[in-house]
């Protein structure tokens, strides 16, 4: 079995007096699609950013791809790692191209390598190419989060965080995203972390489940295993009233 | 790039502008008539025996003429005896002794041109005659005459006060405004008041001057302030004039200006040539070519102060925004500046940098440091935090994030404030004449100094028209720089 792609070993993180996150040991499987759930303030979000260097741990380690995150380079480690958050978050004053290839030019890409792996990603994501010289205002809720994910993916990362990224649209959209999100997930060997509210989401995207409450891990393993045998009651009670 | 080779360019262009090979004079004048139509004989006096002249009229005041003086910046300038020992010298000095004291802060008097211009006593020219006064102690035998002084006159020891015991005076004057006594004297509601015994207004209305038998007002005795260090030849060349010019004479080419509506270069040149003076080969300057030059010179102060404000409102916006302290500060600091008025801290510049292009564009360049620090830091804190966030965590660099996300998303705001900026600088521009800077603001003050709304209005039209374009020429960058649904107007 391949190293894992994230690991936290005895982390926690305080914001002033508030504890967010305590006694987080996690490994999250390479090439596979974790999801966190948790109720909002659960914590599940500082966790995402922890492995992106956005927010750094009081205490304990966190190591992505291979490295303590303390002693990383950080620009470096987060080109290796897509992003895409609620909403599409694309920069209003450039074009779908523009967004999607802005870290391949950043980085050097070669302009043969960026229009192929551009092409490609509308392919998979199914953009229309026409598309490509429209503002973030022109396109349909649905269209901006895939090029959202074509922005994140542009790099070919190993490791995708995804921060609730389909929460803000209608839910006949979200049905076709998560479409195109699993055509992705198989077409690419990329471990994911997806950040939800939404079990069923977490349920659909994902093959493995952390469920965070008040800071803490309070379950983890297989989708299915965790479904079939609850921890607690809570857990139980949070099965019911989402999945029915 | 492009930018920054177009302030290089920017630059050359002013600083190539005074540089010339060999030693230019630099005539400088105050901003009323008479010296400006002194400054101009010497001059086409100095043109007339082959040298280089520069004219740096309308000076502000007596110390502003003064300390451009001092530090070098014009070399000589026509100042009135009493001013040097009362505002230069602050009275330290006897008047017939000025050399000494001038020669310790680098100046050297010249001799008097010849006439005085100092406070007079005026009469109607045909009652003058009629009562037979030419003199002020024949006031004496007219007690009955309705004097009228103005209200500083009456108040000023060397007014009214000390001329009533000087010449045992028995009149009882009364305080007019001095704009409205010449008007009464024509319409013969007073008979005598105050007037400067040069002006040529005097000349207009036929007005006697009253002979001051009894030495009672000081002299202020015109003739060129030059500072030491200008060459042997030059100061004999201006020395040339001295003695030429009598109070009536002076009276007549002030009055062929503000009565005759004559340009002084013209004056100057009649009077040169009647006194047998070699006519200066400068050819007569157009109002076009003229108008050109003050347009460019008007350009260059504004585009240079608002590409040093740009170069660095931006930079310390952007390095300022994400503290809401520091942002605060440099606002306030910015703020107060711009609460100085124009032409005071054109004032202030002049210690500190002397008088010419220099304190001009510092002054400028302040003034337009708020609204663009101002527009920057607003724009870029209004910027979605979430944007913020992705850009950081897609791994760009900070430059990146400013380069690629913040300053496009800032661009229309700053680009309106820039866009401010400029418009406010081209009309404070305009008070740069104060302080020797030249551009469009030179017709304006001289147009005041001889209450010429035609000259005012040479320099008022242009600069209007210049806003006007510079307000065009910014939608259209606007345009060209940012698309179309993130200009202002739209969401």
């Amino acid at each position: 079995m391949s190293p894992p792609a994230v690991r936290f070993a005895g982390v926690s993180k305080r914001y002033g007096t508030a504890e967010v996150l305590a006694d987080i040991d996690l490994a999250l499987t390479a090439a596979r699609t974790t999801a966190i759930v948790g109720e909002s303030g659960s914590g599940k979000s500082t966790l995402l950013k922890l492995i992106n260097g956005l927010v750094q741990a009081d205490t304990g380690v966190v190591e992505v791809l291979g490295t303590a995150i303390e002693t990383a380079d950080l620009i470096d480690l987060r080109r290796r790692i897509g992003y895409a958050v609620q909403g599409s978050a694309l920069f209003p004053h450039l074009d779908l191209r523009a967004n999607v290839t802005l870290l391949a030019r950043l980085v050097g890409w070669p302009e043969a390598r960026i229009r192929e792996r551009f092409e490609h990603l509308l392919e998979l994501m199914e953009l229309d190419p026409e598309l490509a010289g429209r503002y973030p205002y022109e396109l349909s809720g649905g269209q901006q989060q895939r090029a959202s994910l074509c922005r994140a993916m542009m790099l070919e990362p190993p490791l995708l965080l995804l921060d609730e990224p389909f929460s803000a649209v209608d839910p006949i959209t979200r049905a076709g995203i998560h479409a195109h999100f699993q055509r992705l997930a198989e077409a690419e060997p990329v471990t994911v972390v997806l950040v939800t509210h939404d079990l069923r989401e977490a349920m659909t995207l994902a093959s493995e489940l952390v469920i965070l409450r008040n800071g803490r891990i309070i379950q983890a393993g297989a989708c299915d295993a965790v479904v079939a045998a609850p921890a607690d009651a809570w857990i139980e009670r949070l099965f019911q009233s989402q999945l029915g | 790039m492009k930018r920054v080779r177009w302030i290089q360019a920017a630059l050359l262009l002013l600083l190539a502008g005074p540089v010339v090979a060999e030693r230019t004079l630099v005539v400088g004048s105050k901003n009323f008539t008479e010296s400006y139509l002194l400054g101009e004989m010497i001059a086409q006096r100095l043109e007339g025996e082959g040298w280089r002249v520069e004219r740096r009229f309308g000076l502000g005041g007596t110390l502003i003429c003064y300390e451009a003086l001092v530090s070098g910046e014009i070399d000589l300038y026509v100042e009135y005896s009493g001013t040097i020992t009362e505002v230069i010298l602050s009275n330290d000095a006897a008047q017939d002794d000025l050399a000494a004291p001038l020669a310790e802060r680098g100046l050297e008097p010249l001799p008097e041109l010849g006439f005085d211009n100092t406070y007079a006593l005026v009469l109607e020219g045909r009652r003058a005659e009629a009562l037979a006064i030419s003199r002020i102690s024949d006031l004496r035998e007219h007690p009955g005459l309705r004097i009228a002084f103005s209200h500083e006159f009456l108040r000023r020891q060397d007014g009214w006060p000390g001329l009533r015991s000087r010449y045992g005076l028995p009149h009882d004057p009364v305080g007019i405004e001095h704009g409205l006594a010449y008007q009464a004297m024509v319409r013969g509601r007073i008979d005598v008041t105050d007037a400067y015994s040069t002006d040529g207004d005097l000349e207009r209305y036929g007005f006697t001057v009253l002979e001051d038998d009894r030495g009672f007002f000081p002299r202020y005795a015109a003739l060129p302030l030059v500072r030491k260090d200008l060459p042997d030849a030059a100061k004999a060349t201006i020395a040339t004039l001295a003695g030429r010019i009598d109070a009536d004479r002076m009276r007549r080419l002030n009055a062929e200006i503000v009565v005759g509506n004559r340009s002084f270069a013209a004056v100057a040149a009649d009077f040169l040539a009647e006194e047998g003076f070699p006519a200066s080969p400068v050819a007569a300057v157009t109002w076009r070519s003229e108008l050109a030059a003050h347009t460019l010179r008007h350009l260059q102060l504004t585009a240079v102060a608002l590409s040093l404000a740009v170069l660095i409102g931006l930079p310390l916006g952007v390095l300022v925004h994400r503290s809401l302290r520091a942002s605060r500060s440099v606002l306030y600091a910015a703020g107060l500046l711009q609460t100085i008025p124009s032409i005071a801290l054109l004032a202030l510049m002049i210690p500190l940098f002397g008088i010419g292009v220099l304190p001009a564009i510092v002054a400028l360049f302040l003034y337009s440091l708020l609204p663009i620090l101002r527009a920057t830091v607003t724009a870029l804190t209004s910027v979605d935090p979430t944007l913020r966030r992705i850009a950081v965590g897609m791994g760009l660099t900070s430059w990146q994030q400013v380069r690629h996300l913040l300053l496009p998303l800032a661009l229309p705001n700053v680009l309106a404030g820039i866009r401010t900026a400029a418009v406010i600088s081209i009309g404070t521009a305009t008070l740069a004449a104060f302080v020797g800077a030249g551009g469009l603001g030179q017709p304006i003050v001289t147009g005041l100094a001889l209450n010429d709304p035609n000259l005012i209005l040479q320099g008022a039209v242009p600069a209007a028209l210049l806003a006007i374009v510079t307000e065009l020429a910014f939608e259209g960058i606007e345009r060209r720089l940012i698309p179309a649904h993130l200009r202002h107007g739209s969401v």
